[in-house]
């Protein structure tokens, strides 16, 4: 139990830093906007991850949950001016009931059948949003506008500090709870319905139900990654959420590394810097930029970032041993 | 269609077709409490088609399976370990990328309640069970002599190792009756031996009843209390050791297909 204690220690410290990150004289409020991004990525990305990493299931789709969490939050600031905070455990109540159903069903396909499946649920989700009938709602192609909210308690705190740190606060209580679910019974029947599906069933593990709930726990967590991006963006759109999204979150998830945790952290980063980097370098070409940077990331790290710094880890403490 | 004579296990007149093979063909037989026993047969003659029945991954065309008189064909094959059935499988069915303490921690999972929300929040009942759960896995690595490999990836590990943590996972979940599908197979003499040994002591300390596939006739005729013998789908010899190993119809069934 003590690697339990020091991995405990060491989200600690990483927890006290990021808390500390936007209070480091200099650092701009477009830069603390750009950090909460990497949360709210983060949290989807550990969404898609307990999915595909661990359960071994794929989804090209998770951007549709993205977008409801986003349009829950929207609609609920906007039609019924809620606060905020509210919005966050909604999003994630219909993104669960709704990536619930949605598994139901598709789990009866296996493998790239899945992957089809969810890839039409992202085909289509932007292009409902964007439906004459519920346009009261949703605002149709313009989306809808929404006003970023204070610090509570008159907390000496700009708007975009104040957001970064709830967002934080929202992270860490969902990784906590990611991590303890993996790390017990369930976490073990996820990935032995990935390892081997026919000996998990035979174990006494009901896969079908299993697989749902997956589905359902990794849409809630997208989901409240979608409302928390539209709070902090202050804006919602159908374009904001085409089959792109859905591809950058599943290569956040690769690049990060695979049924890992902290892997969602470094693949958030990725998914918010690299773009901009691209651009940087290539303002005519960003996209191929783009693609070389995957690449090299896939060639230099096969198993991830997170994987990568591991193995790195382990080079140097079996050097210093061997010293 | 009562057990009358408490049969643990009751196979009764099941039949199984793939489109036109006739894998079984009327095959019954019992199984008692406190028993070993052996199935035997060629190549094909449906030993592994009969497991896969009684664990619910086939359904019978006909015929009827009961554990203490109740029939388990209208269970799902994920209810099968609590009902006490464990198995093993011919070819290993591990969790590779697991290690060998969580493979059999698995092993135990029909015997925990923890939803994903107890899971998630760590409350009390998950951490009991987790501490219940990895105590049974110690014991049983200690029991199939696992030690060295607890905290290794299954799936690394050579095959002889990977069988004795298949078992020791079969274990986990207290079976009533434990299924073994050529546990044998692969294995050198001198591991045999020691097999030999640990189903037995499955027997005597564990108190589970074992059915036994196996190729191997010395280790099926040493440790067996009874042997059923089938080839192509058909019941041909049920009986101790000694009578079927004598039958006409086993020999021939034997030297037919050798
Ligand atoms: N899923 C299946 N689909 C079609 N045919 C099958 C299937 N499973 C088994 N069979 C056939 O049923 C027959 C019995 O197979 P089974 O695997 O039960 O034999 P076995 O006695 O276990 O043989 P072995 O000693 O070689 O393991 C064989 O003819 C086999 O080809
Ligand atoms: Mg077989």
């Amino acid at each position: 139990m003590a690697g339990i204690d020091k991995n405990l220690r060491w989200a600690g410290i990483v927890l006290l830093l990021a808390i500390l990150l936007p209070f480091i004289p200099g650092v701009s409020d477009y830069r603390i906007f750009q950090l909460t991004l990497v949360l709210v990525y983060a949290i989807a990305l550990l969404g898609l991850n307990v999915l595909t990493g661990y359960n071994g299931q794929f989804s090209l789709g998770h951007g549709a949950f993205y977008a409801v969490g986003a349009y829950v939050a929207a609609i609920m600031m906007d039609k019924w001016g809620m606060p905020y905070y509210a919005t966050v455990p909604a999003a994630a109540v219909v993104c669960l009931v709704v990536g619930f159903l949605f598994g139901l069903p598709a789990l009866r396909l296996e493998g790239h059948y899945l992957a089809l499946a969810t890839f039409a649920l992202a085909l289509a989700v932007p292009q409902m949003l964007k439906h004459k009938s519920i346009e009261y709602w949703t605002g149709g192609v313009q989306g809808i506008v929404i006003i970023k909210p204070d610090p509570p308690f008159g907390l000496p705190l700009s708007q975009d500090q104040w957001l970064y740190l709830f967002t934080l606060f929202v992270l860490a209580i969902l990784f906590l709870c990611a991590w303890n679910l993996l790390r017990g019974r369930t976490g073990r029947a996820l990935v032995a319905i990935r390892d081997h599906h026919m000996a998990a069933d035979t174990m006494g593990i009901n896969t079908a139900l299993y697989k749902s709930l997956t589905f359902g726990v990794s849409a809630m967590y997208t989901g409240v990654a979608g409302a928390l991006g539209a709070i902090a963006i202050q804006f919602v759109a159908p374009d904001s959420f085409t089959i792109l999204l859905s591809i950058s979150l599943l290569v956040g998830v690769v690049i990060g590394g695979l049924a890992s945790i902290p892997g969602a952290i470094f693949g958030a980063l990725f998914i918010v810097y690299t773009p901009n980097i691209a651009s940087d370098i290539s303002k005519a070409a960003p996209w191929a930029i783009y693609g070389i940077f995957l690449i090299v990331f896939m060639y230099l790290m096969p198993t991830g970032i997170w994987g990568g710094l591991r193995k790195l880890a382990a080079m140097i403490r079996a050097r210093r041993n061997a010293s | 269609m009562s057990a009358g004579d408490n049969a643990l296990l009751s196979v009764r007149d099941v039949s199984v077709r793939f489109g036109g093979i006739v894998a079984l063909d009327g095959v019954s037989f019992d199984v008692h409490p406190g028993q070993i026993a052996g199935l035997i047969g060629p190549n094909g003659a449906g030993k592994t088609t009969l497991f896969n029945c009684l664990s619910r991954l086939y359904t019978p065309n006909s015929g009827d399976v009961l554990l203490e008189g109740r029939t388990i064909l209208d269970q799902s094959r994920h209810a099968i370990p609590k009902l006490g059935i464990g198995r093993t499988f011919q070819n290993v069915a591990l969790f590779d990328s697991m290690t060998v303490l969580h493979n059999i921690m698995v092993g135990g999972h029909c015997q925990t309640h923890g939803d994903f929300l107890t899971n998630a929040l760590r409350l009390p009942l998950a951490q009991r069970e987790d501490r219940q759960l990895q105590q049974r896995a110690e014991e049983l690595i200690d029991f199939m002599d696992l030690r060295q490999f607890a905290l290794w990836p299954a799936g690394g590990l050579p095959f002889p190792i990977r069988k004795r943590v298949e078992l020791a996972r079969a274990l986990a979940s207290h079976p009533k009756l434990l299924l073994l599908d050529e546990p044998a197979a692969g294995l050198n003499h001198e591991e045999i031996e020691v097999l030999k040994g640990q189903i037995k002591r499955v027997r005597d300390t564990q108190h589970v009843t074992v059915l036994l596939v196996e190729h191997h006739m010395s280790l099926v005729m040493s440790v067996s209390d009874k042997v059923v013998a089938i080839d192509f789908g058909r019941k041909i010899a049920d009986g101790t050791p000694a009578e079927v190993q004598r039958d006409p119809e086993v020999i021939r069934a034997y030297l037919g297909t050798s």
